[in-house]
């Protein structure tokens, strides 16, 4: 590695250098005897502008800068899957092996173990012409995931040999390749530079939804997959618990959670529940399709940066394999932060709140990544975005929640004043929106339910009527309200804890199926309908209010009812049939006195 | 000011580089010229022509020279003859056990005209950021004897739990009653109280010094003393000093430590000051807009290792400015730190003591130290139980505002009723009265039995069964 220049001039993260040797835009460089790791973000005339993602405290004028040749990039390749990267991809298990129990300085370690050895059973045979993406062979990387080894984007000839089943490790050759330039040898990894999106064939409509299991979302703002999504709230509005549901729940084939500028607790939570959780669809451990970045708070700034493109690029990595990944980056608004400082140090002018003016098109450069895309080998794979947002002070009309939703298409608003209830998740069903419901509702209808649309429908216009009324009863009090009207009132109430309302410690309400949502939502409406009924016939609210006994089982079924025997929901339905019959039949004699 | 300071005797190896005459002087920093071999962060001394002798740290390094901050403030300094001394590195204090017991300033040097504890090791006082991989998940409760904390927002032991609070509420008062009484439930570990007083009143730090006398905890508290009339660039280090004397006690010594810090608007203030004078563009309320990532740098400097036994656990204190949440400081913090116990003023007007309003407060850490196993298995329905009437009374509250008491239901007349008992019987307690964890949820189920059953959709059956207290003269029809 050469020296390429030396340092001038040393604020925080930034750092500015001589360049004396061949410096590129954008190149991975090594700082000072430390060889800290940095990357050149700007340069003019003689001077390079380098942000360091290590920290800099103890580096001087005159140190100098090595060149590597390449721009930033991950190791893509067997051995991601269950691991714990910081933000530029160093494996944090490795790091404590070698420093102990805090991260020091300049410690370099591989992505991927270059020691174990991994089952090779080749695809294809030689003499194959052959594309960029084209799967060569596969390798059981975890007990769930298959890994597809692919021919690096870009290369294309005839396979000339490739190596028989067997056990390999990363860096041996599984593969040689006749290129027009000459014989090229393939190993199991391959590199990729994080800020290039990797390449696929075409895009593909987002019309499959993403089941999350959480019913606000599945039912109310569903999220397709390939589809993009924002969570903003302000603090202890439950993000992160949403975002860890997300990621436990999920029917994607692989998570990747970005934990960008969070707490260091709440990576030691994920790190020590998911191997213990279950996948509910494979039963198989979560961790077995989880890759984890973890850039703590207090890790350095720079490479909080850089940890969101690590993320995407090992996500579209394994969309390239045909699965559906969904990648969870918790907090975006930290990462919009990172930029903020690096280009406070550059004195570059500020936009809003000392934003750069180019907040916008990174966040976009961002989300663009997502999609469901048929891959150069002709597979189908997706990758999803849900990004955190911190507004400051809950205020939504701050510059990254606002740049953040010309982007997205889910915006799960999160509401404080529903969390300090304990209403959680706290998505405020008027603020929210998904602009995948159209797409995703004639899988719904096809495979869950027909009337799926309809009962969406009937839900939120209960839930914007009652917000309406609540404004009377405000001023008023609800008994100055018609029956009919305070019937609303009881119903929203009832979806609202019984539907919305989902408690993410509670072992069977933490995960409710689609069919279990469409059953809720259908008891919901139906008590709609027929309680509508006989109060239009005259029965007093107070009577149904007390005579319809059902009211606690219903709210709790949620929690007693499980995923795989709704039975209990048809024998409540008969309760409440019953009970409201009951009623009915005294004002249908005043009516008709036969 | 002692001048022959602790660092120089601990490493008389480093070579020094000394100059002479200042470049420009502006608010707490100055421009040293022709600096060779300086590096960002170092450390440095000021000696001012007198002999007074200041430090400071590196913020910017060039070719040409470098930016001081100087902690100690610049008043009175001259350009001409003013000495500079970069020691090598960034600062290090002497830490060990023999700290306890003891008073410092923000810097870490003894301010009790006794000679310094012997050292036990250096220690750099930004510390190092702990690999996620290495820390233990906090899951062992913390009994303060607070039924608001315990039973509602459960301190654990390795959280970093704030207490918001506003001037003249009672937060000293509240942070005191938690460091006298928290203890874990049956256990006699070794444990240790760092305080970090920055820019508050001499009262203050004495009412802290006072409580833990009584208590008899002084001679295990270290005590770091920025007052208000001190240097306010010590407040940027004060914290980190002490935080570095409780990571030694925490991961070397196998000690239990609460760190107390009050009051970290004065140390946002003097963040705030400082990159001002260095002309960096604001973000909000002319706040850096890298208070984030410092803040952090304080408040994740918590927790437990997997292979130590020592733990620190930190309660922040900080006062909303005009009792805004939203305010910067709050709100980051908030961000950061695992939950907040917020004080109002409304509760604190009606006499109750701790006025801790339970509803914007919060443990991030509580869902995995309480329940089966931990506390009592009813545990956690009962506060989420608690927490969802006691929203439901706020709104009751505001609607008998307008209609009248007399127009609620009947359902909603009890809800108030349930509300006056909660905030008298079971937020409002003694400074001196530490409840069991038995006695918090015991008094919890009493008070929630006001409630109509049918209300009580939060609790499981079976839990109603057990603990619901029936009274006849409560019935619907009264």
């Amino acid at each position: 590695m050469d020296q390429e220049g030396y340092i001038t001039w040393i604020s925080g993260p930034v750092v500015r250098a001589k360049i004396t040797g061949a410096m590129r835009m954008l190149e991975q460089v090594e700082v000072s005897s430390f060889r800290l790791v940095g990357e050149v973000i700007g340069m003019q005339e003689d001077t390079a502008t380098i942000q360091v993602y290590e920290e800099t405290s103890g580096i001087k004028p005159g140190d100098p800068v090595f060149g590597t040749g390449m721009p930033l990039s991950v190791e893509l390749g067997p051995g991601l899957v269950g691991e714990i990267f910081d933000g530029i991809q160093r494996p944090l298990e490795i790091l404590a092996a070698r420093s102990g129990n805090f991260i020091q300085r300049g410690i370099k370690a591989p992505a991927l173990d270059r020691e174990r050895k991994w089952v090779f059973t080749p695809v294809l045979k030689p003499g194959t012409e052959l594309q960029g993406g084209e799967i060569l062979g596969t390798v059981p990387e975890s007990s769930l995931i298959e890994h597809r080894i692919l021919v690096p984007p870009g290369l294309s000839g005839t396979l000339e040999w490739i190596a028989p089943k067997g056990e390999y490790t990363v860096t041996e050759v599984i593969a040689r390749v006749r290129t027009p330039s000459g014989s090229q040898e393939l190993t199991m990894i391959q590199e990729w530079a994080v800020r290039r999106e990797r390449p696929f064939r075409e895009r593909l409509s987002p019309n499959v939804p993403l089941i999350t299991g959480q019913r606000v979302i599945d039912t109310l703002f569903p999220i397709a997959k390939g589809g993009t999504a924002a969570v903003p709230g302000g603090f202890g509005s439950g993000k992160t618990v949403l975002q860890q549901a997300l990621a436990k729940w999920s029917n994607a084939d692989l998570i990747i959670y970005i934990g960008c500028g969070e707490r260091g607790n709440e990576m030691t939570d994920v790190l020590v529940e998911f191997p213990k959780l279950l996948d509910p669809y494979s039963g198989k451990p979560l961790m077995e399709r989880t890759i984890l970045i973890a850039n703590t708070s207090n890790m350095p700034v720079a490479a909080r940066e850089a940890s969101i493109y690590t993320g995407i690029s090992l996500a579209e990595y394994y969309r390239d394999m045909g699965y559906d990944v969904a990648l969870m980056a918790d907090s975006t608004s930290r990462w919009a932060e990172a930029l903020r400082e690096v280009s406070g140090r550059l004195e570059e002018m500020p936009a809003e709140e000392g934003f750069p003016a180019y907040l916008g098109s990174r966040l976009a450069s961002f989300y663009e990544r997502a999609g469901r895309v048929v891959t150069l080998n002709g597979n189908e794979g997706s990758v999803t975005i849900v990004g955190a947002v911190s507004p400051p002070g809950g205020d939504f009309s701050e510059p990254v929640t606002q740049h953040t939703q010309r982007f997205i298409r889910a915006f799960w608003a999160l509401d404080k004043s529903l969390a300090a209830a304990r209403h959680f998740p706290a998505v405020n069903w008027l603020e929210s929106y998904s602009g995948y419901d159209a797409d995703v509702a004639q899988w719904w209808e096809d495979k869950v339910s027909p009337d799926w649309e309809e009962l969406r429908r009937k839900t939120m216009d209960i839930l914007q009527q009652e917000a309406q009324l609540q404004e009377i009863v405000k001023l008023v009090g609800p008994d100055a309200l018609p029956d009919s009207q305070r019937f609303v009132l009881l119903v929203a109430r009832m979806i609202k804890e019984a539907f919305l309302q989902q408690n993410a410690m509670d072992p069977i309400d933490a995960y409710s199926v689609p069919q279990k949502q469409v059953a809720l939502l259908q008891l919901l409406i139906h008590l709609f309908e027929r309680g509508s009924q006989v109060v239009a016939k005259g029965a007093p609210i107070g009577r149904i209010q007390k005579e319809v006994t059902i009211w606690p089982q219903l709210v709790r079924a949620k929690a007693t009812i499980p995923n795989d025997d709704l039975s209990g929901l048809d024998r409540l339905r008969e309760q409440l049939d019953k009970e409201l019959n009951q009623i009915e039949r005294d004002y249908d004699e005043h009516q008709n006195p036969s | 000011m002692s001048t022959k300071t602790q660092v120089e005797e601990a490493i008389p190896t480093l070579r020094t580089k000394q100059y002479e005459g200042l470049a420009r002087i502006y608010g707490p920093l100055i421009v040293v010229e022709g600096t060779r071999d300086v590096s960002y962060d170092e450390t440095a001394e000021i000696i001012l022509p007198n002999g007074e002798l200041r430090r400071g740290r590196v913020l910017e390094a060039s070719e040409k020279g470098v930016v001081v901050e100087v902690w100690g403030g610049t008043t009175g300094l001259e350009m001409k003859s003013t000495r500079v001394r970069f020691l090598g590195g960034p600062l290090q204090i002497p830490v060990s056990t023999g700290m306890l017991g003891r008073i410092f300033n923000g810097l870490g040097e003894p301010i009790d005209d006794i000679a310094p504890p012997p050292a036990e090791a250096l220690a750099d006082v930004n510390g190092a950021p702990i690999n996620p991989v290495r820390r233990a998940y906090p899951q062992d409760l913390i009994i303060t004897g607070i039924s608001a904390i315990d039973g509602m927002n459960t301190l654990i032991r390795g959280q970093k739990l704030p207490l918001f609070s506003g001037s003249g509420l009672p937060h000293n008062e509240i942070a005191a009653q938690i460091a006298r009484q928290a203890h874990l439930a049956n256990s006699d570990e070794e444990f240790a109280v760092v305080f970090v007083a920055m820019g508050v009143k001499h009262d203050d730090a004495e009412f802290f010094w006072r409580s833990f006398n009584e208590s008899g905890a002084l001679s295990n508290t270290a005590m770091f003393l920025n007052l208000a009339d001190d240097p306010p660039m010590e407040r940027i280090i004060a914290p980190r000093a002490a935080l570095a004397l409780a990571e030694f006690l925490a991961f070397e010594r196998d000690m239990h430590v609460l760190v107390i810090m009050t009051d970290m608007t004065n140390y946002g203030e003097a963040l705030r000051e400082l990159a001002s004078q260095r002309g960096q563009i604001p973000s909000r309320k002319g706040y850096p807009g890298y208070l984030y990532s410092d803040l952090a740098s304080i408040y994740e400097r918590t927790g437990i290792l997997k292979d130590r036994k020592g733990s620190i656990t930190q309660v922040p204190i900080l006062t909303m400015p005009n009792d805004d949440i939203n305010h910067p400081m709050p709100d980051l913090t908030g961000y950061i730190t695992e939950g907040q116990i917020v004080l109002s003023r409304d509760l604190f007007r009606s006499g109750i003591y701790p006025c801790i309003n339970v509803l914007p407060s919060l443990s991030r850490l509580m869902k995995d130290g309480i329940g089966e196993g931990f506390t009592r298995a009813d545990h956690p329905a009962l506060s989420n139980q608690l927490y969802a009437a006691y929203a439901h009374v706020q709104e009751v509250r505001s609607l008998a505002a307008v209609i009248g008491e007399e127009e609620l239901s009947d359902v909603d007349k009890r809800y108030l009723a349930f509300g006056e008992a909660f905030e008298h019987r079971f937020i409002n307690q003694g400074e001196y009265e530490a409840r069991s964890i038995e006695q918090t949820l015991d008094l919890g189920w009493e008070i929630l039995s006001l409630l109509p059953k049918e209300e009580l959709t939060r609790v499981s059956e079976k839990e109603l069964e057990q603990h619901y207290i029936e009274r006849p003269s409560a019935t619907e029809e009264g």
